[in-house]
């Protein structure tokens, strides 16, 4: 099988600090990581290679240069190749700009790969968390979709995936080539060993730039191609004026709760 | 090409199970509908697709529905990517309204990206809170980014329709009233060819696996401090005795002592119960993200400089593990 991954570079959003005098997000320090639901698409496609040795995992992002920090460490996890989608005219994108950028760049370098069978997505950044670019991708390239991934496996021309419904998980099968984006599998990502990590700090990353892509339609990306616009942001505020309940023992508080509860009728 | 409007309409997608009935958070999206298009000048109108949804049709009509349209078929019983896609494209043909709101469900954020791309038009995912900005009458939509760190207000300026996913529970379902909606039946089917992805096995969970979170009235939440997954038991007579259910912090998912359909907070389900007792929960931003709708918040944390306190209505600094069994005899002493 061919697989294409599309991963992000993303600020380790648990690290994240506010500001209590200015209330912002302190961003300095925070420690950039691959998105970790995009490993868990990563750590699918090993599981298609462990089973069918002859499979290919490329590893795509869109970013700035330091992306590539994001790009190696799928190399050394499991990725054969990496590609970096970077122009300053790819900027400022939303996700249906963002996914246009990637469809383009998925067929661009699908000439020096071959076609890929699959492709697959995290669920969601954990930056955005819009959970928006897996089947905007699958629609501009035409694909069926699957999204909350759990596990998959090849059923002779068929993809299968169990995903996570919102009741219970179910098994769908696919035709391919397919979009299939991945939430928390039961089972850890792999970790990268001496050998490939030596060898993926060595890798050369091509980068696909705009002029790479001879059909790409610059009005549709950056600013310009993005259809959404972010107004304004702020930090949320949760108000303070709770009543602390400090009786002499557990009890005692446990008591007084109850009819506060009850006196409002909460209970 | 983006699409033009063709009436100041809100519509609501009202996503369906199997068994025919609404799930909750469309009939939540009713209310708010209203008030958009209310600003907007048009009406609110519910689009029920699915399979023997007499049921749904009805439940919106009684929500406030003012016009509801309808899209039967076997095709429709189980959710389709392309089948769902398709006939919410040909719907947008002809009626194509100024703004929709589809519930941020699993189905429903498989759906909306798909939809809003086709279309070319801008969509807002997971929102919490909806408005019209007065300048240019579009919506303001407002969302969670960076794990519920930071809020963020999005518009669509140019393309049509604005569409928006929201959270379950966000909004509350607004008393019944006397359904007067205009029913308006669409014929459009989508064969079995086009439908790429079949349904081939549903794993049905064991009861225990099987927890309304969003339907709890009241939800007793464990995390860290619970200290393993022998720890609930305290949490679950509790929850038993108040007619609840217990729900968990990320922490203690990710510890593996509690399965995530657990899981309250911006990667789990979002909550809006009546009563909330967060207990040995520190209270993460990523957690407050699900939970700080709630009517009524109560701590329990033996820290007492946690965060929980902040949003809590009431709070108790004390060991959960004396706390919880008191409070189940006083609540079981308030009942008799």
């Amino acid at each position: 099988m061919n697989i294409c991954i599309c991963v992000k570079q993303v600020p380790d959003t648990t690290e994240i600090k506010i500001d209590p005098v200015t209330n912002t997000l302190i961003r300095v320090g925070v420690p950039s990581i691959v998105n970790p639901y995009d490993t868990y698409a990563l750590e699918n496609a090993a599981r298609l290679k462990d089973k069918d040795p002859d499979t290919k995992i490329v590893v795509i992002s869109m970013g700035p240069a330091q992306a590539k920090d994001a790009l190696k460490e799928c190399l050394a996890i499991a990725a054969d190749k990496a590609y970096l989608i970077t122009d300053r005219a790819f900027g400022g994108s939303d996700t249906l700009a963002t996914s246009y950028i990637l469809s383009q760049a998925i067929k661009k370098v699908e000439e020096t790969e071959g076609t890929f069978d699959c492709i697959f997505c995290g669920k969601q950044a954990i930056d955005g968390d819009t959970a928006q670019v897996g089947p905007e991708i699958a629609e501009h390239l035409g694909y069926p979709q699957i999204t909350y991934g759990l596990e998959c496996e090849k059923a002779e021309d068929k993809l299968r995936v169990t995903q996570q419904g919102p009741d219970c998980k179910q098994v769908l099968e696919t035709s391919m080539p397919c979009v299939v984006t991945f939430t928390n599998p039961s089972f850890d990502v792999r970790y990268p060993n001496v050998r490939r990590k030596m060898a993926a700090n060595r890798a050369e990353i091509p980068n696909v730039t705009a002029v790479d892509i001879a059909d790409i339609d610059l009005a549709r990306c950056g600013l310009k191609g993005s259809a959404t616009r972010v107004k304004k942001t702020y930090v949320p505020v949760h108000d303070t004026n709770g009543v602390m309940i400090k009786e002499e023992d557990a009890g005692a508080s446990a008591r007084k709760l109850a009819n506060l509860l009850s006196d409002a009728k909460v209970i | 090409m983006a699409k033009t409007p063709k009436s100041q309409d809100t519509w609501v997608l009202i996503e369906t199970k199997e068994d025919g009935s609404a799930r909750n958070v469309g009939l939540e999206l009713l209310g708010p509908g209203r008030d958009l298009s209310g600003k907007q000048g048009g009406k609110v109108v519910a689009v029920v697709i699915g399979n023997g949804i007499q049921t749904a049709i009805d439940q919106a009509n009684a929500q406030g529905a003012e016009q509801i349209i309808v899209v039967e078929g076997s095709e429709y019983a189980y959710y389709n990517t392309d089948a769902y896609v398709n006939a919410l494209e040909y719907l947008m043909e002809k009626y194509c309204p100024t703004s929709m709101l589809i519930g941020a469900t699993s189905y429903g954020r498989d759906l909306a990206p798909r939809l809003a791309c086709r279309l070319k038009s801008g969509l807002t995912a997971d929102c919490t809170a909806l408005d019209i900005d007065p300048k240019d009458g579009k919506v303001a939509w407002t969302r969670p980014a960076f794990g519920g760190n930071l809020m963020a207000t999005i518009k669509c300026p140019e393309n049509f329709p604005q569409i928006g996913t929201v959270r379950p529970s966000v909004f509350k379902k607004t008393a019944p009233a006397e359904g007067k909606a205009e029913i308006i039946q669409e014929e459009f089917h989508v064969s079995e060819k086009q439908m790429r992805v079949k349904l081939i096995e549903v794993i049905q969970e064991t009861a225990e696996a099987i927890v309304d979170l969003e339907g709890a009235e009241v939800i007793v939440s464990g995390g860290r401090g619970v200290g393993g997954p022998e720890g609930f038991a305290v949490l679950q007579s509790l929850a038993d005795t108040l007619g609840g259910v217990v729900g968990a912090s990320r922490a203690a998912v990710d510890s593996g002592w509690i399965p995530y359909c657990h899981q309250v907070g911006q990667t789990g389900k979002t909550v809006a119960p009546k009563l909330y007792i967060a207990c040995g929960i520190s209270g993460a931003i990523q957690h407050l993200a699900g939970m700080s709708g709630s009517d009524c918040i109560v701590a329990v944390n033996k820290d007492e400089e946690a965060p929980i306190f902040d949003v809590a209505n009431y709070g108790i600094v004390g060991d959960l593990f004396e706390v919880l069994p008191a409070l189940t005899e006083e609540v079981l002493k308030l009942k008799a």
